[in-house]
């Protein structure tokens, strides 16, 4: 075992916080070690790319306070799908009244992520010293991984944690619920107070009263990986790559008709196409991408290859990063079949609390069913009618983002889709309507799926 | 505390609804038909804008009749 000296010249520097990474415009920073090794880094392998836990970099009563403010000036964005800048979210949990919980959320229930789960193999500890500093710069009592239950990676990080030495706060691993919208945050602050891994109405939110009742800050694993490193190479490092409103770099996860499906770290902003192309590029013809997972959105193919990957851009393409999933739709796919069976399975994944969500999303996945295949005539431009009314009025009507997320990526099918839509309507349905699924959902055994 | 002006002119009040304890009686649309649709499956739509001050006593109502206390009205004093 590598003894880590007491203070390293790596320890002093971050005692600045002008640690410097081994190669500071590398464009990976989560996968560097991965990269560098091709082996998940224990934790000597950990301290010896990283240095210990930057803790003593912000010592005394305005430490963690001082914490707060760098990760808020790196301009840190959540990456579990909403986005939200995690200086602010630090902030609000820190200024509740009660000694706050810190939730690592690694349950990637998004069937098109698998970033997660790549990132808890092979940095874990990347991760463990994001959960400990969040922890330290809200004052928690306490940092809890989530993780699906039956998830291998439990183990994995249980192991870890043992591992590990000195840390300020406690660790320990929390196993939820295999279900899409048990990940969701208030549904695991609810499944650690009542055992019910289901979503509950806001208000309170999670950093206003979650875990025992006290301020929990939920933030996604890659999230935490990124606060981790912010910590120690400082906010202006973290923005060398990026754009001023995404910054830094994430990782994405890229499946169907590419040659070389899987997890990459890219810069935000980076290009669709970009990606696309690291991924090994177009596996055959290509028609569309779908961005953000199950709950996000259609752009077309090539013509959406120059979008980039920021907050920005894509909201200004009617899209949203999400989870940073890509999924790739060939020319010889049927983008309405496959989001029918996607909404089907979202219906089914709906924690059945909410009348618009559990009553409207198998109404919406009965609708396009319906338009794929082929409702005739008259009957036909009544469907679409009233698919459109159902996309109009469930919106936001939820407790949770899940109705929404539904709802979004219908309604780009319908746009991407068009000419498919009169086709199929017109009674006659792409000769891929038939074909196997393109988009896995859980419970598939569809070849390809992972 | 400092805005009861405000809250009896009803600038700020807005009704919101407990979508999971909600459970579809439908009685808030009978009440205050300006203010609150049902969709197709009987689950109120509530309008987005503040409820004007003519129909705050009335929104008072419509909170208090429903049966799972999933309607609310916020910002009015």
């Amino acid at each position: 075992m590598v003894r880590v000296p007491r203070a390293t010249p790596h320890q002093v520097m971050a005692a600045a916080g002008q640690a410097r990474p081994a190669d500071p415009d590398s464009p990976y920073r989560l996968l560097a070690g991965w990269v560098d090794t091709g082996r998940p880094a224990d934790l000597a392998a950990h301290q010896r790319r990283h240095g210990p836990l930057p803790v003593p970099a912000y010592p005394g009563r305005a430490g963690p306070h001082r914490l707060i403010g760098v990760v808020d000036r790196s301009g840190l964005r959540g990456r579990g799908g909403a986005g939200f800048p995690t200086g602010r979210k630090l902030t609000a949990v820190a200024a509740g009244r009660r000694r706050p919980i810190v939730l690592a959320n690694g349950c990637e229930g998004e069937p098109a992520s698998r970033k997660d789960h790549v990132l808890l193999s092979v940095a874990p500890h990347l991760v463990l010293d994001g959960a400990i500093l969040a922890a330290y710069a809200v004052g928690a009592e306490e940092a809890v991984v989530c993780l699906h239950a039956q998830d291998p990676l439990a183990d994995t990080l249980r192991a870890a944690i043992a591992a590990r030495s000195g840390d300020p706060v406690p660790l320990r691993v929390a196993e939820v619920p295999d279900r899409y919208v048990a990940s969701e945050a208030s549904a695991l602050v609810n499944f650690l107070n009542t055992g019910d891994p289901r979503p509950t109405a806001k208000p309170p939110r999670p950093f206003e009263r979650g875990v025992r009742g006290r301020p929990t800050l939920v933030d996604n694993v890659e999230t935490l990986a990124h606060l981790a490193m912010v910590a120690r190479y400082g906010p202006e490092w973290f923005r060398r790559l990026g754009g001023p409103d995404s910054p830094g770099t994430t990782l994405v996860t890229v499946t169907g008709a590419v040659r070389l499906p899987g997890v990459y770290e890219v810069p935000l902003g980076t290009s669709i196409g970009q990606v696309l192309e690291l991924a090994g590029g177009a596996a055959e013809e290509l028609q569309a991408v779908l961005v953000g997972g199950y709950g996000g959105s259609w752009l077309p193919l090539p013509s959406g290859g120059g979008i980039r990957l920021t907050h920005a851009d894509l909201q200004a393409a009617g899209a949203s990063l999400g989870v940073a999933a890509l999924v790739v739709l060939p020319a010889r796919g049927c983008g309405l079949a496959e989001t029918a069976r996607v909404l089907r399975y979202l219906a089914g994944e709906s924690a059945a609390q909410c009348g618009p969500c559990m009553f409207g999303l198998p109404a919406i996945a009965a609708d396009l069913t319906a338009v794929v295949e082929g409702a005739a005539g008259r009957r036909g431009g009544a469907v679409l009618d009233r698919l459109g009314g159902r996309l109009e009025v469930i919106r936001g009507r939820g407790a949770c983002a899940h109705p929404d997320g539904a709802v979004r990526l219908a309604s780009s099918a319908l746009r991407v889709f068009g000419t498919d839509v009169r086709r199929h309507l017109s009674g006659r349905p792409c000769p891929w309507a038939a074909g196997g699924p393109r988009l896995p959902v859980p419970g598939d055994a569809a070849p390809g799926a992972r | 505390m400092s805005r009861p002006a405000a809250g009896r002119r009803g600038g700020d009040a807005r009704l919101g609804v407990n979508p999971i304890t909600c459970r579809a009686h439908g009685l808030c649309a009978e009440l205050l038909p300006e203010l609150i649709g049902l969709d197709e499956w009987g689950y109120p739509i509530l309008a987005a804008s503040p409820v004007p001050p003519q129909l705050l006593e009335m929104a008072r109502d419509a909170v208090a009749a429903c049966p799972t206390l999933a309607l609310r009205l916020s910002g009015a004093r």
